[in-house]
């Protein structure tokens, strides 16, 4: 069964293979065909026309396109992502200590939002219009219709200039603590690892303002969902067989309902896992947060091919990656779907 | 004593029209060791009284006046909690699709666990071997196997059995079974309902048996209440009602129940029993089918779907087409009405082999015609956002080409033709009753004067007083346009009435065909007795009265 299980993994990943390649060329060739010449950003604005050659050489920018991507290809081939030119930093290790950040914060995020979401949901399925509710569809609402950088702001204003009980929104952590040594680049992991509680709870305090302006967004796909599957399931026939059993209304909230809800509540995580990611920027933005968002968006702005191009790449791996793992979920939690190779 | 004593029980239902009364007043009594039947037909409110007793009343349904009581106890008014004590233990339920009924994503052994443990039977260390053993008292082999299994890896019988068993794991005192074997096959169908009047017996237990299907009813139950709009209209025991109905509506029911030994005209009431049209088919063939085989590409290998059959229909011939599920009986008439293509084989209709037409081009073919279906599901095979008046024209449209005033003036005539008044023509198809849209359908089917007619099943989905009037339908219109019928169906009742000729079809092939009488009075094949005998035999009307019951 587990080896079984472990060579459709494989045949999965080797699915995937032109996929990435595929975004491999689209995002090299779309970097390029982006207006803006990096040669003539970085010469400076004093420049004149042998001081762009100059710099353009020195990019490599004057070859050939198709020169240019087999060089991009037999780099990336040991693992060297590029140089990005505004960082000055190897784009590899920019994403290695970025990528985390952003990940440590959709993550915690997601994990806010489906602890209420989920029974908020659950609550609302079983009492459809009761007061829960309504609150279900009031904070729902609330949720996608304010923009993440409005709620961004408001949490600001209200928990550090008015309460003062929130640190300063200035990145990942307050100046006056030490960074922990990279392990994994969660800077909650890390500095547990190294036992500094300190450092740790002064990761959490920076951690919970943006947190909770992603989560009050990804709230409302996750409770609609949870609500709607939660009242198809309890309307069905299985329910009801179960009821007629006397089974306990918890026994059948749980395992009858509940378990049959979760598969579309998973699907939903999956692309709301995948949709914050790329796109919390704007919190990043707000919160000074040195994410993968806004890399990318600073990048693009200057045309900085490599960093660009390690970006979307870098995030097809990671939906890859995320697709397998839902899949998998699926086959978990629903005998009837088969893991398939095909 | 009676074990359960419904007293005058009113249930109404609060919807968006207002309040709806589905029960008005119903009594009844179950005794101890007693097997008492509902039949009705849908709308009757036969479920809803069973419902009501369990409190599992849908959102927005409540018990307005009345008495229940079971074994001396107020069902009426107990609590909640109470219920669900009860639930299981005392009264249990089983119901139709059974597939559906049961946790999708559960293992079978488990769901029964799930009882077991509720009502203190069985602890954590014992559950599973008390499981496996109600699991063997429904008969299901190789029961520690049958443990580990999800619903979706058991058929239908099965499926129904791992219900009963979860219903009586706790050996309540009640069973109630509401429309236990709709959706089976006639077979499975004879095998739930032996099973569920043995263990009734075997256990001394009392059951509630909910059907629309009276002839069953009258084989299994002791005694049987008649519903209609919430009411019950006659009670009494099953022959008494099928000799000597007192109720006009026992009397149209038990008129319309197919059976054997009756006839198309006296399945209607007395006052619209018209003589039967005169009608003899010519004897010219218009239909061959020769070694028609098809194999799907399964999962796990190719899937012989049909295994190289041949028979014949001949100009204004009915044939019925039988079988059960996974027989090849649907797989059959989709080719032959060329919506899908045979892997191999013939089928010449007036002389021309169909099989050459792809069935994708077959639309645009000056034939596609004089081949029509009639579909199962009378309100899925219709788009509902079409009148019934522009589901009739479109093949009149389509295929035969005419404007706007040519198809009002045939529609109008269609739908003389077919009985559907003139001004349910603008309604949509929520709009109509089964009858109705079984009847536009046909009307739709014989709209471009086809020379052949599927028939697939067209009267599953009906209430017998229902089914009766469009069988009678289809045997006038046979008369009337000389048409060919190729009458699918499980229901063998009905295919003795319908058809000259029957092709008993199993595992993709025919094992048995021949002229109906022939085939239905002296069955050569085991398999063709093994199904008639299984077709539930209400008393008949010529039989003696009154055997002490």
């Amino acid at each position: 069964m587990l080896p079984d299980r472990l060579l459709t993994i494989g045949l999965r990943v080797a699915q995937a293979l032109p996929v990435i390649f595929g975004v491999i060329v689209v995002s090299f060739i779309l970097t390029r065909a982006l207006p803006g010449d990096p040669a003539v950003y970085f010469a400076g604005a004093a420049a004149d026309e042998a001081s762009i050659a100059e710099v353009r050489s020195a990019l490599g920018l004057d070859k050939s396109l198709p020169a240019q991507f087999w060089i991009y290809l037999t780099d990336l081939a040991s693992g060297d992502l590029g140089q990005s030119i505004s960082t000055g930093q190897s784009v590899a290790s920019d994403l290695a200590t970025r990528l985390p950040a952003s990940l440590e914060l959709t993550l915690i995020s997601l994990v806010l939002s489906c602890s209420i979401a989920i029974p908020l949901g659950i609550l609302a399925a079983t009492r459809p219009g009761s007061a829960v509710d309504h609150l279900c569809r009031v904070l729902v609402t609330a949720g996608v219709s304010l923009p993440t950088f409005f709620t961004g702001v408001v949490l600001i204003y209200v928990f550090y200039y008015l309460l003062g009980i929130a640190p300063s929104p200035l990145g990942r952590l307050d100046f006056v603590y030490i960074e922990p040594d990279q392990v994994t680049g969660f800077y909650l992991i890390d500095a547990a690892i190294a036992g500094d509680w300190e450092t740790w709870t002064g990761s959490l305090k920076q951690l919970v303002l943006p947190a909770i302006t992603l989560a009050l967004f990804t709230l409302a796909p996750l409770a609609r969902m949870t609500r709607a599957a939660m009242l198809s399931a309890l309307s069905s026939d299985y329910v009801r067989t179960a009821r007629a059993a006397g089974l306990t209304e918890e026994k059948v909230l749980s395992t009858y309902a509940f378990r049959n809800a979760l598969l579309p509540v998973v699907t939903t995580l999956g692309m709301v896992f995948s949709f914050t990611l790329g796109a919390n920027v704007l919190v990043e933005k707000v919160f000074a947060w040195p994410g993968i968002g806004s890399y990318a968006v600073e990048a693009l702005v200057v045309s900085d091919y490599a960093a660009v191009q390690g970006f979307v790449l870098a995030m097809a791996l990671l939906f890859v990656a995320l697709n397998l793992v839902i899949d998998l979920t699926y086959t978990m939690i629903d005998p009837r779907i088969g893991f398939q190779t095909k | 004593m009676s074990l359960l004593s419904i007293e005058k029980l009113k249930v109404s239902f609060q919807t968006r029209r207002g309040e709806v009364q589905a029960v008005r007043g119903v009594s009844l009594n179950v005794d101890k060791g007693e097997i008492l039947g509902i039949v009705g037909e849908s709308g009757s409110g036969k479920s809803v009284t069973s419902y009501a007793l369990m409190h599992l009343l849908d959102k927005g349904g409540s018990i307005t006046g009345g008495a229940l009581s079971y074994g001396g106890l107020d069902l009426k008014n107990a609590k909640e909690s109470a219920m669900r004590d009860l639930r299981g233990r005392e009264i249990s339920m089983i119901f139709q699709n059974p597939r559906a009924a049961l946790n999708p994503i559960r293992k079978v052994g488990h769901q029964i666990e799930d009882v077991l443990r509720r009502h203190a039977k069985a602890t954590r260390f014992t559950a599973r071997a008390e499981a496996i053993k109600a699991l063997e008292a429904v008969r299901i082999h190789d029961a520690e196997a049958r443990y580990h299994a999800y619903p979706f890896e058991l058929s239908g019988g099965m499926c129904q059995r791992v219900v009963i068993a979860i219903a009586l794991a706790c050996d309540p005192k009640l069973l109630i079974a509401d429309e236990p074997t709709t959706g089976l096959d006639i077979t499975t169908q004879k095998a739930v309902m032996d099973l569920i009047s043995e263990l009734i017996a075997e256990r001394g237990m009392s059951a509630l048996v909910i059907t629309h299907d009276l002839g069953l009813g009258a084989q299994y139950c002791d005694r049987i209440v008649v519903m209609k709009d919430g009411e019950v209209v006659e009670e009494g025991a099953p022959e008494q009602l099928f000799v000597a109905p007192k109720h006009a509506y026992t009397r149209k029911l038990v008129d319309a129940t197919p059976r054997a030994g009756a006839e198309v005209r006296s399945l209607l009431p007395k006052s619209k029993r018209t003589p039967m049209p005169q009608f003899h088919p010519s004897g010219t063939p218009l239909l061959e089918v020769r070694d028609l085989v098809k194999t799907y590409q399964g999962k796990f290998g190719p899937v012989h779907a049909v295994k190289g059959i041949s028979f014949d229909v001949q100009k204004g011939q009915s044939v019925g087409l039988v079988g059960e599920s996974g027989c090849g009986k649907s797989t059959t008439s989709s080719m032959l009405v060329r919506l899908d293509d045979p892997t191999s084989g013939v089928i010449r209709f007036n002389g021309e082999d169909l099989a050459q037409t792809p069935a994708q081009s077959f639309a645009r073919d000056p034939r596609r015609a004089s081949i029509q279906m009639v579909f199962q599901d009378a309100t899925d095979s219709f788009n509902p956002r079409h009148t019934a008046r522009q589901s009739i024209s479109e093949p009149l449209a389509r295929l035969a080409k005419m404007d706007r005033t040519q198809r009002r003036a045939r529609v109008a005539e269609l739908s003389d033709l077919v009985g559907l008044p003139q001004p349910l023509l603008d309604r949509f198809p929520h709009q109509l009753s089964g009858g109705q849209k079984a009847r536009v359908g046909i009307a739709r089917a014989i709209a471009l004067n086809p020379e052949f007619l599927v028939l697939d099943e067209p009267t599953a989905a009906l209430d017998v007083s229902i089914q009766a009037v469009v069988l009678n339908l289809l045997v006038d219109l046979r008369a009337k346009l000389g048409v060919s019928y190729l009458f699918v169906s499980h229901d063998l009742h009905v295919v003795r009435l319908l058809c000259d000729h029957v092709v008993v079809m199993k595992d993709g092939e025919i094992i048995e065909q021949g002229p109906t009488a022939q085939v239905m009075d002296t069955p050569s094949h085991p398999y063709t007795r093994a199904l008639l005998s299984a077709a539930p035999k209400p008393p008949t009307l010529t039989r003696p009265t009154f055997s002490a019951a």
